[in-house]
């Protein structure tokens, strides 16, 4: 026993110390990580909690997440309550100041974002409102600027020496979407003002940004299936306002779409709505492929 | 345990601990102690810096906001240029901003269920022990509870869960089922808790019964923990170990008497045949002790393992010096494919075993002085398609066999539940649930329940 303390003592200390002295940073999302990654460069190594395919929303808080987090220098979450049923537990039992709310290394990637559809007040009857707003802000590229920006911000709070870095590589990251915009935009130009049918709410962000106006969603509210009654109310609309692409993202179940796409002769087109590896590998890839997909489908 | 430290011991502890609080910014374990103070002067000038900045476009906002029209934003119309809101430095005077409900110092959430249902039993409270069961053909009232949590202050959370629920005569009973504290910033990756709570022995026990797969307590839980749940007034010490996986530790140390130590110094009614003794506590053995040890592995990217093993030490009421010893294990694996959508599908599988060991002392009813009786309950849930989830479990408990007088805290018994449950949101449930009984005493039963949940307030966040 006389030795056991020192012992743990030394193991404790040389717990938080990792290979190669990268900071640890921990995304909550891989739309996060990704931006966060371009940001970091090689100066940290980037973990993401959520699987890329998966329902943001409904993320397990697997106990190995708490490891993850107890270890990290820097967390980044997108905040606007998208979390708000999974990480607080997790944040709670990985007892590690450094990411404590408010403390440095506490990455809110929506401060500075100017959050759509905020609502003025908090009613479940109008099912599961965000109560600060649409948190799915990534998917308009501008936003993608401010968020490298914050994280830089936040990186270099945390670990000054390498600040030069995190700036950067944000600004690069900025560059490379100031430099595709114009391209983006040209491609969705014809389709400007086109009518489009989304399941969630996750892609009015996008949507705003190449002037394509959302329709209705396939959810009656948000955060509720598709039911027959509301079906039934928005395919005639939609067929009178000649709605051809209905967005979903990958995870949603096919029966409602193709039922929908065949009663109203709209396309159905899956939407990653994170860098997942297949379709998209990085920010700028998931943003061009968005916009690729969308004029393919929306063109003629 | 070494308690006697010497004071250079002491001295190395202590270094060690600002080793590891101190911010990872400067990588400062490195640094000599006179450079960590210059970058400490320079980052502290830079919050200044940071502070004033941060003054000056605040008031900028609200003087932009003050020209500002509102505008109602079209579908079509281009993103709104972001506004600088930029992350305010941390002070410890600042409240902590709380994550559901933004602008308040506390969560605060009402949580309500409603049981309905029949049964063949003569007396349903014969086997329905729990105090959270529905416990009579009709309707019952079996849990409200109003749930209260935020941070404190930047050192401590608070959480208090109090319980209402109606008697069978309707009469409102109250309950304080948990209030503590929890330590935010202990070094070395401990964790404090102090205050009333439910110990951590296993999976169930710490869980409120909104949490439950089913609308009744497993009968193990129930022959152990007693109806009211395995909680008293104490403090639990906590240690996530530095494993590459998840392991943590915990000792709780509570009081030993009452209903809610139902193993422990209940002194409710007769124990076998004899008054119960009233001991007050004398020593240190005579409080309850409650270690736990869990561990998870993630098996797949898909599935998750959680295992557990719990004690409960203390003494009991059945005699002067007697004790009880309580030792369980827990299982729990959770398969939820990487293209889930609104949490579903999933299956979850979850056991746990529990074994007393108690010392009842001599008395003319029992042909030993020390029983030993076990139980186990398994259950499955299988999350088929958004909202809904099937379930399905198996109960066992057994005594000492043929050891004593009908005991119906000790008797065989076995229970199958299947159960049906429609989730219309997360904030709202409605569960079918069949119960077989088949009891030593008892003979066959059936029942069915019926159960509806609902949930006001702050975003509920479980645990896994």
């Amino acid at each position: 026993m006389r030795t056991a303390i020192p012992t743990v003592i030394v193991l404790l200390a040389l717990a938080p110390c990792r290979a190669a002295d990268k900071l640890h940073v921990v995304a909550t999302t891989a739309d996060l990580a990704a931006i966060a990654t371009a940001v970091a460069d090689d100066a940290a190594e980037v973990t993401t909690l959520a699987r890329p395919g998966e329902d943001p929303h409904f993320v397990d808080p697997k106990p190995s997440f708490i490891v993850t987090l107890n270890r990290a220098d820097a967390l980044i979450e997108g905040g606007a309550a998208l979390e708000a049923g999974w990480l607080p537990p997790l944040l709670d039992s990985a007892r590690n100041p450094r990411i404590a709310s408010g403390a440095p290394g506490r990455i809110v990637a929506s401060e500075g974002i100017a959050l759509r559809e905020v609502p003025s007040e908090l009613d479940r009857s109008l099912g599961d409102i965000h109560p600060f707003g649409n948190p799915h802000y990534l998917l308009d590229p501008v936003n993608g600027k401010t968020v490298a920006q914050t994280i830089a911000k936040g990186l270099c709070a945390v670990d000054q020496a390498r600040c030069a870095t995190y700036q950067a590589g944000a600004r690069r990251l900025a560059e490379a979407i100031d430099q595709k915009l114009p391209e983006w935009q040209a491609a969705l130009a014809p389709a400007r003002g086109a009518k489009i049918v989304t399941y969630h709410k996750d892609y009015n962000y996008l949507a705003a940004r190449f002037g394509l106006e959302v329709v209705d969603n396939l959810e009656p509210k948000p955060g509720i299936p598709p039911s027959p009654a509301h079906l039934a109310e928005l395919v005639p609309r939609m067929q009178a306002a000649h709605v051809r692409v209905i967005l979903a993202e990958p995870f949603r179940e096919r029966q409602t779409l193709d039922f929908v796409a065949e009663k109203t002769g709209a396309k159905v087109l899956l939407l990653p709505i994170m860098p997942d590896g297949k379709a998209a590998t990085d920010y700028i890839a998931l943003i061009d492929h968005a916009v690729r997909q969308l004029a393919e489908a929306l063109k003629g | 345990m070494d308690v006697a430290f010497r004071p250079s011991r002491l001295r190395a502890v202590m270094v060690a601990v600002l080793l590891i609080a101190l911010p990872r910014a400067p990588r400062a374990e490195s640094l000599p102690v006179e450079q960590m103070r210059r970058e400490l002067e320079a980052m502290k000038e830079q919050l200044r810096q940071m502070q004033d900045q941060i003054r000056k476009q605040e008031e900028l906002i609200e003087k932009l906001g003050a020209e500002k029209t509102p505008a109602a934003p079209a579908p079509a119309a281009p993103a709104p240029v972001p506004a600088a809101n930029p992350p305010r430095p941390w002070s410890p005077t600042q409240p902590i901003q709380l994550f559901s409900t933004g602008k308040s110092y506390l969560n605060l959430s009402f949580d309500a269920l409603v049981d309905a249902g029949t049964s063949t039993a003569k007396d349903v409270r014969t086997i329905q022990r729990g105090d959270h069961d529905p416990n009579q053909r009709g309707f019952t009232v079996p849990n409200e509870e109003i749930f209260l949590d935020g941070a404190v202050d930047p050192y401590f959370k608070g959480v208090a869960d109090i319980v209402f629920k109606l008697d069978e005569n309707n009469d409102t009973e109250v309950e304080l089922e948990e209030v503590y504290l929890t330590s935010t910033s202990l070094p070395w990756n401990l964790q404090a808790k102090a205050g009333q709570f439910f110990s951590e022995f296993g999976r169930l026990n710490p869980q409120h019964p909104h949490a439950w797969d089913f609308v009744d307590q497993p009968l193990v839980i129930g022959r152990m923990f007693g109806p009211e749940g395995l909680r008293n007034p104490g403090a639990r010490l906590s240690w996530l170990a530095p494993t590459p996986f998840y392991s943590e530790a915990f000792l709780a140390v509570q009081d030993s008497q009452g209903a809610s130590a139902f193993s422990f110094r209940n002194t409710e009614g007769p124990l076998f045949g004899r008054p119960p003794v009233a001991r007050s506590v004398r020593a240190l053995g005579d409080v309850l002790y409650v270690p736990r040890y869990v561990a998870s592995f993630d098996l797949t990217d898909s599935q998750t393992l959680v295992a557990g093993l719990s004690g409960a030490f203390g003494p009991n009421a059945s005699a002067e010096n007697t004790q009880t010893q309580i030792y369980g294990g827990d299982l729990f694996w959770k398969w939820k494919p990487p293209w889930q959508a609104g949490g579903f599908p999933f299956v979850a599988f979850q056991t746990e075993a529990l074994g007393r060991r108690y010392e009842a002392g001599a008395a003319a009813a029992l042909p030993r002085e020390t029983l030993f009786d076990w139980g186990l309950y398994s259950q499955l849930a299988y999350g088929f398609t958004q909202r809904w989830v099937a379930g399905l479990r198996g109960d066992w408990v057994s005594g000492d066999r043929g050891s004593f007088r009908p005991d119906p805290d000790r008797a065989d018994r076995f229970r199958v539940s299947p159960d049906l449950t429609f989730y219309p949101t997360e904030f709202s449930k409605l569960r079918l649930q069949y119960n077989f009984d088949h009891g030593q005493l008892a003979g066959d039963d059936s029942s069915v329940w019926l159960q509806a949940e609902f949930l006001l307030g702050a975003h509920a966040a479980h645990k896994f």
